[in-house]
């Protein structure tokens, strides 16, 4: 996918707003996330259900190489001392397959999964209310799950809007007093 | 719950920062950068010309950014930079190491910091002792806190430009935040 500086501006405009916005809605707070195993490597599954006791960040992006979602990887791969501080496992996920990850992985030195939405197609995405049928990626979408397995944020980006990570850090720490009090 | 959050600069402008121009200028640009940064790189001749041609309408501030995942040779070059800053010679090595982005390694970051008559024993408690490494860090969080996705990162009286580093765009935003 390609993005243009240009068209930056225009993707400002909140998704729900613009006509080009297809998916359905992300999943809500409050709502259990639904499981899933996908292949992290040709030879490696990651289900969701692993990390159940910890916060999982997953983040939905459209594609491996398009230069705004190098950007958002390499800046989570980046902060992933300040999410391990934070108890929470962070996992990204795209529709390109398990090859593309792991090159993509390896090019940017990334330490933490790339998860492939890839067969059936976008099947995770689709679940999550994240797929755009039109392009056949997922949103650029950030969901924060908590350690028993409930959706405690979501947050869906103009696509061509890197997300940051200050969102995710708010939302862990929202997660975390209550978690130290069970 | 916070469903939302909108990118806004989290830690003010202060004496700790690298500033340029005067407090008291309509327009505060912040620059969250990278030095080894190819994007960053390109955007300083522009930021340059934009200071040049506001003079003391605009005040520039930088702080560092650097994503050593991706750029190995950016945290030294960021607390180069802070040796040079203690020694008053912030801008001259900003400007140097945004110039020479194919040569970051130590000896050349050695040499231009001798060519700014930074004493040796600075160079050395920074690049050997790393005493400027937990201000590079705080700038870094401060970044990510604000909302900082990528370098360079600009926020315009405290807000986040998502436009381009382009002239025209750096131009527009600064022109909207002065009305």
């Amino acid at each position: 996918m390609e993005v243009e500086l240009s068209d930056i501006g225009s993707s400002l405009i909140p998704m729900s707003e613009t006509k080009d916005a297809k998916s359905k809605g992300a999943l809500a707070p409050g709502t259990p996330a639904p499981d899933f195993s996908l292949h992290s490597t040709p030879d490696q599954t990651v289900s969701l259900s692993d990390f159940r006791g910890a916060p999982v960040i997953l983040a939905f992006y459209p594609a491996d190489w398009s230069p705004v979602c190098g950007d958002q990887m390499a800046l989570y791969n980046q902060i992933l001392p300040e999410f391990r501080r934070l108890k929470a496992q962070m996992i990204g996920l795209s529709v390109d397959g398990v090859w593309c990850h792991t090159a993509f992985a390896k090019d940017r030195n990334l330490h933490f999964p790339l998860l492939a939405d890839f067969e059936p197609k976008a099947a995770v995405a689709r679940r999550y209310g994240v797929y755009r049928e039109q392009d056949g990626t997922s949103e650029r979408a950030l969901f924060v799950i908590d350690s028993k397995g409930v959706i405690a944020w979501s947050y869906v980006s103009p696509l061509g809007v890197n997300p940051g990570a200050e969102g995710i850090l708010a939302a862990l720490e929202d997660l975390s007093p209550s978690q130290e009090r069970k | 719950m916070r469903t939302h959050f909108s990118p806004k600069l989290v830690l003010p402008v202060s004496e700790r920062d690298h500033i340029s121009g005067p407090a008291n200028a309509p327009v505060t640009m912040v620059e969250y950068g990278d030095y080894q940064c190819p994007y960053c790189g390109l955007a300083n001749p522009i930021v340059d010309k934009i200071r040049r041609e506001l003079g003391d309408r605009l005040r520039f501030v930088f702080r560092n950014f650097p994503l050593t995942e991706v750029h190995p040779y950016a945290e030294h070059a960021a607390e180069i930079a802070e040796a040079a800053g203690a020694h008053n010679k912030f801008w001259e090595m900003h400007d140097m190491l945004y110039a020479h982005q194919d040569a970051l390694d130590d000896r050349h970051l050695t040499e231009y910091a001798t060519s700014l008559s930074v004493p040796a024993s600075e160079v050395k408690r920074a690049l050997t002792q790393h005493v400027y490494a937990d201000r590079v860090r705080e700038d870094f969080m401060s970044g990510v806190r604000s909302g900082v996705n990528g370098t360079p990162t600009f926020f315009i009286n405290g807000v986040r430009h998502d436009g381009s580093y382009e002239r025209e765009s750096l131009l527009a935003a600064i022109a909207d935040a002065a009305r």
